[in-house]
């Protein structure tokens, strides 16, 4: 009992990194109608901009955490300018696909020239002690990763309900060119979402390597992947539902991993996905939006 | 009066299909103008091109004097011209009261806005009774006056309307055409494209027939309103 809730505690804390990237692809998708297969790669580059900063300069941890989330911001900002902007207009989805996955590989490559191939050991990042509660013990990691997520979470919903630039991501979500009759600049919203959506990427690539210390160029792929799955499963396009898909997601995958076989948990993993949209296509959260003529 | 919207020349292409091929009209300050034409005349596309949703080919938009011909639609709302979009658009699954503030979204005077608000909420008291409904949730009447209620809350010198009795019961047709009447009194120009063209025809100062992208026949709406060719093709008779 004692161990299969450690797991299940375990599978939150994998779930709410899941969820926090899941909510970046949910946000572009929902408001640039685009899947950013780069997504799971701005994790990387958050993770390797704080491994150079902490472990590489030796300077103080809260600065690698500050550079790794202004650096994917950045980063976020400018890949939507170069490579998906100038698409916006043509009005190709498939070309934004295609497009979209190119810079995931400019991404990984990037990172190999300049890191090298070899995996770099990421440790010390996030300098939480073990938590022993009773039979428990938890890796300060694990409870930081569902903390961090809560936050980031409950202020999301806080930004998006409460302040002006959130109701215009909505708004452009909804409807652009009526968006845009509002006085929304459609593109300087969209560039918005990539800002929180990459930054909120770089978070969770510092908890991932601080939770799994080990760092190469394609430490983003699998967990982009899942996150997908996680926003899909959830419901693409809603925010609450790829929070919810993050932690299931993790949760299978560890239970699977510890009572099934970790070699099949990520089969596993896409089973369920398949399984859900089978039952419910819309995804768990999603939902049939219905016009009235 | 003064001349507020001036349309030169105004020519649009989807693809190589004409749509607009070159048309001139314009609307001076407290005007209400009638835009009439049978469906796929170009009437939407001609307000779509004054707010910046459509590329011109070629031709010019003037308000107010400047030249409005490539500012981007974001850039329209703040100027003075808010637009009713045909079919309506609001933000189904926003709230009514969520819609009206976005229809304030570039203003910055704060209590003067909730000035505004409750004077909408005075003319369309529906949406005060449904504020925190989802608007996709609406009946089409009231999606139609939440439409121009935050069109309104924008506080235009211009308000463009493209079809706002479409697909509406009698008495809501009766009760939208009121209210453009209401905002006419109350100071603000009217630009309507109808298909409800006697309506249209009545409230309207002046009007322009507009024919397979071509303008073909303008005048005062009271003249039009006896012209035969005009009863025979828009009136019924
Ligand atoms: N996005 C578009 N792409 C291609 N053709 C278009 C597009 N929008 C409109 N058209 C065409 O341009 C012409 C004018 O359309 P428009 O919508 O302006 O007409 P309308 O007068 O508003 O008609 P209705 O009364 O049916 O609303 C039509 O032939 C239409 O098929
Ligand atoms: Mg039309």
């Amino acid at each position: 009992m004692v161990s299969f809730i450690t797991n299940l505690i375990n599978g939150l804390s994998l779930g709410s990194i899941y969820a926090i990237i899941a909510i970046g692809y949910t946000m572009v998708y929902g408001i640039a109608k685009m899947l950013n297969f780069a997504h799971g790669d701005i994790i990387m580059v958050g993770a390797y901009i704080a491994f150079t900063v902490i472990t590489t300069l030796s300077l103080p941890v809260g600065l690698g955490i500050l550079f790794a989330v202004g650096g994917c911001l950045l980063f976020g900002i400018a890949i939507e300018k170069i490579a998906y902007k100038p698409l916006r207009k043509a009005g190709s989805p498939l070309a934004v696909l295609i497009t979209a996955i190119g810079v995931s590989y400019f991404l990984e490559n990037m990172a190999l020239l300049i890191f090298g191939s070899d995996p770099k050991i990421f440790s010390s990042v996030v300098p939480f002690q073990t938590v022993a509660a009773g039979p428990f013990v938890i890796p300060g990691t694990t409870l930081i990763s569902i903390v961090v997520s809560l936050i980031l979470v409950t202020a999301l919903q806080l930004f998006i309900n409460k302040t002006k630039p959130g109701q215009a991501m909505l708004a452009v979500s909804q409807d652009r060119d009526a968006a845009s009759l509002m006085g929304i600049s459609v593109n300087g919203t969209i560039s918005l979402t990539f800002a929180i959506g990459s930054a909120m990427a770089g978070v969770a690539g510092v908890l991932l390597c601080s939770a799994y210390p080990s760092l190469s160029p394609y430490t983003g792929a699998m967990p982009g992947i899942k996150a997908f799955v996680a926003a899909v499963l959830g419901g693409i396009g809603s925010i609450p539902g790829a929070m919810i898909g993050g932690l299931v997601l993790g949760i299978i995958e560890i239970l699977a991993r510890t009572y099934i076989s970790s070699q099949l948990s990520d089969a596993i993993v896409f089973s369920v996905l398949i399984i859900v949209l089978l039952v419910k296509p819309t995804g768990l959260m999603g939902k049939v939006i219905q016009e009235k003529v | 009066m003064a001349e507020m919207l001036k349309v030169e020349d105004l020519k649009v292409k989807y693809g190589v299909i004409p749509a607009l091929k070159g048309i001139n009209f314009k609307v001076d300050e407290g005007e209400v103008i009638a835009l009439i034409g049978a469906n796929g005349a170009g009437k939407t596309t001609a307000l779509h091109t004054i707010t910046g949703l459509v590329e011109k080919s070629g031709g010019r938009v003037l308000f107010e004097g400047k030249d409005i011909t490539h500012t981007p639609p974001h850039k329209i709302v703040s100027m003075g011209i808010a637009h009713v979009p045909e079919g309506r658009r609001v933000f189904p699954e926003l709230t009514v009261y969520q819609n009206l503030m976005l229809g304030a979204y570039t203003r910055k005077d704060g209590a003067e806005k909730a000035e505004t608000l409750s004077g909408i909420y005075r003319r369309f008291p529906r949406l005060k009774e449904r504020e925190k409904q989802l608007a996709g949730t609406l009946s089409g009447g009231e999606q139609q006056m939440l439409a121009m209620g935050r069109a309104l809350m924008s506080k235009p010198r211009l308000i463009l309307m493209d079809e706002p009795s479409m697909g509406l019961s009698p008495i809501f047709v009766n009760e939208i055409f009121d209210i453009i009447r209401q905002v006419s009194e109350q100071g603000v120009t009217v630009l309507l494209v109808e298909q409800n063209a006697k309506k249209a025809l009545t409230i309207a100062d002046r009007a322009y027939v507009l024919e397979t992208g071509s303008i073909t026949n303008s005048g005062k709406a009271s003249d039009l309103l006896e012209d035969d060719s005009i009863r025979k093709a828009y009136l019924g008779e």
